[in-house]
């Protein structure tokens, strides 16, 4: 308590900057995943291209991926870009498999239900295939947030700076503080991160309470 | 950049000698096999006992919670606490090794009971039939019907700890982590990007070869492949291949 009582602010910036890190590649590897899901879903063949590739991506170590990205996206090494579009890759690989099986799960039925009130193609999908989909999304994506916030943290080896920071310098100089404040924010954050996608699931399916 | 990292990977004088190449990735295949074994030792019994018996099913949501902890302040906090009281030269090992089992624990579990809790109770029931004593129903139908979840539940956890072992060569373990973190420390991108890619290499290797494994294991009754093979429905479909439910968080 001692360390973050004189270091409150320092922890707050890293704080902001690991949100942004974890949660702008949760939305566009969620946009991303949405259409490929959707293919995966609509084409036969897709579905196993889809899948094994996004294992495939999965693979990569994240240290790696931080290292290599500047070579496929020509940024420079410190560039936080780079986490943003690993934590993106990883994120997609996530959630493709999640959408394909979130739009396969809902019942044929229902399906047939919604053609016979004159929904069809994308409205359709908007409106009705989405909608029963999201708790299984809000699943794929729970993991995805958890996972994402504690990756991220390992960019402090690269140089990018959030609150892996703290667990960095907190092991370097050995200040005890600083690295229990490290991994107490980074759990409070993953906690944080699930209980939101957990209330904006909920807000969208409000059947489920009824 | 790409002729310079070209050219770190493929000069001999790279590869041999204790800071080699050969001997980097034969410690970071040593430490991996070490702790997945280690970890499969605990992880498996206790997965089976649980999906066995029904009871303690709280271990299984405790060790999910668990994976929120950041895997980089896990081995931190180890090597800070731990490390001091290991003498000589375990004192880098130790730690990292204690983490990485850690780490490794939650999927192999996760994998094991979901595996056990998702066997039909008509073949459960069926074994009973027999005259199965619950041991043996344990051992010759829960077992084999849960192989396809624990393979997976597995493959995630040696992932994982190739992964976390690169980022262990910050607080001292050997393996091809040691050129990520050194080449980082020395500005040397050749040789980071080198150990980068070699890392990516060894993980790719390292699932492909469980994925062969896991079509030797598990029985052709229970993936469903001699249905198609003889084109008679010999299991009743149940898709239980590389299943979802272990592939979490990663380092």
């Amino acid at each position: 308590m001692g360390w973050l009582s004189t270091h409150g602010g320092d922890v707050w910036t890293l704080l902001l900057q690991h949100v942004w890190l974890a949660a702008v590649p949760l939305v566009i590897g969620l946009l991303v995943a949405l259409p490929l899901g959707w293919a995966a879903r609509r084409w036969r063949a897709a579905y196993p291209i889809l899948v094994t590739t996004s294992g495939l991506l999965y693979t990569v170590p994240s240290l790696a991926l931080f290292i290599l990205m500047p070579l496929i996206l020509g940024t420079r090494i410190l560039d936080p870009i780079n986490v943003v579009a690993a934590m993106t890759v990883y994120t997609v690989a996530l959630l493709v498999r999640s959408v394909a099986d979130g739009l396969g799960a809902v019942p044929e039925d229902v399906r047939a239900a919604a053609t016979a009130m004159g929904y069809r193609g994308f409205r359709r999908l908007l409106a009705v295939d989405l909608p029963l989909a999201v708790p299984v999304l809000t699943a794929g994506l729970r993991v995805a947030a958890v996972s994402n916030v504690s990756i991220v943290s390992v960019a402090s080896l690269i140089g990018v700076a959030q609150l892996g920071n703290l667990l960095t310098d907190g092991y370097n100089r050995a200040i005890n503080g600083e690295l229990i404040t490290g991994i107490v924010a980074c759990l409070l954050l993953a906690l944080a991160f699930d209980w939101i996608i957990r209330g904006i699931g909920r807000a969208l399916t409000p059947w489920t309470r009824a | 950049m790409i002729p310079t990292i070209w050219t770190w990977l493929t000069s001999a004088q790279n590869w041999v000698g204790s800071f080699g190449i050969g001997n980097r990735l034969a410690q970071h295949v040593g430490y991996s096999l070490l702790v997945v074994a280690i970890a499969a030792v605990i992880a498996i019994p206790l997965g089976l006992w649980v999906g066995h018996t029904g009871r303690g099913r709280w271990v299984v949501s405790a060790t999910n919670a668990a994976r929120a902890v950041p895997t980089l302040g896990l081995l931190f906090a180890l090597a800070l606490w731990v490390g001091p009281h290991i003498p000589g030269r375990a004192a880098f090992v130790v730690p990292s090794v204690i983490a990485l089992v850690l780490l490794a624990i939650p999927p192999i579990l996760a994998g094991t009971y979901a595996g056990v809790e998702a066997v039909d109770p008509a073949a459960r029931d069926a074994a009973k039939g027999l005259g199965m004593t619950p041991r043996q129903v344990l051992a010759r139908v829960e077992l084999p019907c849960a192989l396809p979840l624990l393979w997976s539940g597995l493959r995630s956890a040696v992932l994982q700890v190739i992964a976390t072992a690169t980022i262990a060569a910050y607080i001292g373990l050997g393996g091809l982590g040691r050129f990520l973190i050194d080449g980082l420390a020395q500005a040397d991108y050749a040789q980071t990007a080198g150990g980068a890619i070699l890392v990516c290499l060894l993980a790719l290797v390292a699932d492909g070869v469980l994925a062969l494994v896991q079509r030797v294991v598990v029985s052709p009754g229970v993936s469903g492949r001699r249905r198609r093979r003889r084109g008679i429905i010999l299991a009743p479909g149940k898709d239980m291949g590389h299943g979802n439910v272990a592939h979490t968080t990663r380092a």
